[in-house]
This record gives structure tokens, sequence and C-alpha cells, in this order.
């Protein structure tokens, strides 16, 4: 958690608030200025409770890559479910699948839960309490273990090298 | 003037496969079967089809009306951090509620076993099992 140093406890946070309230408004007056300056103020001291500390990011290159391969996955991720859901001779088969977590961060494991939700067929469901595995409904799967490797080869292992080692 | 024709075209295109996409998202909350699987169509295909709208809309008054089309970029931005974040507390709540699933899924998750969980309130995970068992009664129903 963040600890509490002064009126505005996310730096970042205030000014990323300031700029998405111009670029909303789409005009730089003076009164949309203050206006944005005091959301920026009021909502981080509101919010500052829920905020983790973010890690570093260590290879910015590799997270480019990975934001292009999740884009293209979810595209990808579309058409399946589409598919799915209009194809009346389906035989889907959902699934509930135990994920054991590499992952040891929250802030990656956010992200990897998110990511797992955004990408086919997969909605992450339940982080146990132990924060060790993820539990994920599958829409579509005939193959357990095939898709835990996928997603350990295609998000997991990209992640975990982008913050953590 | 055969570009701006074209470019209708395709902004056309995008304007219908959005519609198509959209629909069909919505289409699978009635033709799925149960509460987990309905969760798919709209994180999915919903996601789809608001993108392509944005595309089209980006497109027509990017290069139509040649305004800056930043608007767009963060209503994807939005829809990209909340669709998963909704998905998932809707999937937590309906384990917690222990909605049931149709009996073709396979795995069987402890969350909707009714012996393994009490009616403990669930803690968060930094935190653990004992910090909330010994302080707070379970929730009555």
């Amino acid at each position: 958690m963040i600890t509490p140093r002064s009126w505005l406890p996310i730096p970042l946070l205030s000014l990323l608030l300031l700029v998405v309230w111009l670029l909303m408004v789409r005009s730089l007056a003076v009164g949309h200025l203050l206006l944005g300056s005091v959301l920026a103020v009021i909502i981080p001291l509101f919010t500052y409770r829920f905020w983790d500390v973010q890690p570093r990011v260590k290879k910015p290159g590799l997270l480019l890559r990975f934001i292009l391969r999740v884009l293209g996955d979810i595209i990808v991720a579309n058409f399946q479910v589409a598919w799915l859901i209009i194809n009346p001779w389906q035989r889907s088969s959902p699934h509930f699948v135990e994920y054991p977590l590499m992952l040891e961060e929250r802030f990656t494991i956010t992200l990897l839960a998110n990511t797992i939700s955004l990408t086919p067929g997969t909605v992450s469901a339940n982080l146990r309490l132990d924060g060790k595995t993820l539990l994920i409904h599958a829409l579509n799967v005939e193959d357990e273990d095939a898709l835990i490797a996928e997603i350990q080869d295609r998000y997991e292992r990209p992640l975990k090298e982008i913050y953590e080692c | 003037m055969t570009t701006f024709v074209i470019l209708e075209g395709v902004i056309s295109l995008f304007l219908i496969a959005g519609g198509a996409f959209a629909f069909i998202g919505s289409l699978g909350m009635t033709h799925l079967r149960d509460f987990y699987m309905r969760l798919h169509g709209p994180t999915k295909a919903t996601t789809m089809g608001i993108g392509c709208t944005l595309i089209a809309s980006m497109l027509y008054f990017g290069v139509i009306d040649s305004q800056p089309v930043v608007q767009e970029m963060l209503i994807t931005l939005f829809l990209f951090i909340t669709a998963p974040v909704s998905a998932h507390l809707l999937a937590k709540s309906g384990l917690h509620k222990k909605l049931p699933h149709v009996d073709k899924t396979r795995g069987r998750p402890p969350e909707l076993r009714s012996e393994e969980i009490g009616e403990k309130p669930v803690p968060h995970p930094a935190q653990g099992h004992e910090h909330l068992t010994h302080e707070n009664k379970p929730l009555h129903r």
C-alpha cells in the first residue's frame, strides 16, 4: 500500500487524471484546467488506499511486444467466441481449470488475470486465497494441460520477464 | 473524390462489423446455457463490436472531418481496463452464490463444493485466513 505522504499521494496518477480530463473535454480553457486540477488532487486522495506500488518495467521492448500480441489475441478471441455462439452445431465443452501461478507480485498477477479474461475463450474467475492458483473458466477446451501450457508460454513468462526478474 | 467513396465504404464496413459483433455478443446471453458461459459473450464479442465502431468513428472524424481522435482512444482504454475486471467480479460473485453450471462442465472447483466453503467472508489475499476468522463473525444468510 502507498503511504499517504502529502496531498499528492500518487503524482503520476494526478498528472494522468488531468491529462485525460483535458483530452476528454478537448479544450485548454482556464476553467477546465482548474476543474481538472481539482479532480486530479481529490481523486487520488480518496483512492490511494487501493493503489499498490507498481513494480518497475525492466524490459520495455518486451512489454510492447506483449501488448501487440495481446491485441492480436483479442481479435482472434472475438472471432472464436462469436463463432461458438452462432454455430448451431456447437459442441462446446466448458471447463473449470485451476491454473498454477508462477508470478508472485500482486500487480503482475492482476495483469495476467486481466489478459486471460480478454483472450480466447477464458475468463479468470477466482484468485485463490493463498495467491498461488487462479481459477479459470474456459468456454471450449479439449485439453486442460495444453491450455495451461499455452497461457504459461504466451502470457505468464513474458510478464515475469518484464516485471519480476 | 474516389478516395472518399472508398473510405466511406471502409467506414460502413467497420460499422456493420461492429454491429454484428455486438449483436452476436448479446445473442450469446440468451444462447449459452449457464452463467459462466454467458460471461464470455459480453467480455469478448462486445469488446470487438465496440472496437470496430470506434475504429469507424476514428476514421470518419480523423480523415473526413480532420479532427484529432483522442476520445476514441480513451474509450478503448477504459473498455480494456473495465471489461475484464467486471467479468472477474461477476464470475467471483457467481462462484460465491454457487450458481449452477451445465453438467458437461469439467473440473470441480472447491469454490462450488458446499462442504469445503463455510459461510466465512473471503479475506483479502494478502492477509490470509487467520486475520478474518478470529475477528469477524461469519456472515449470516
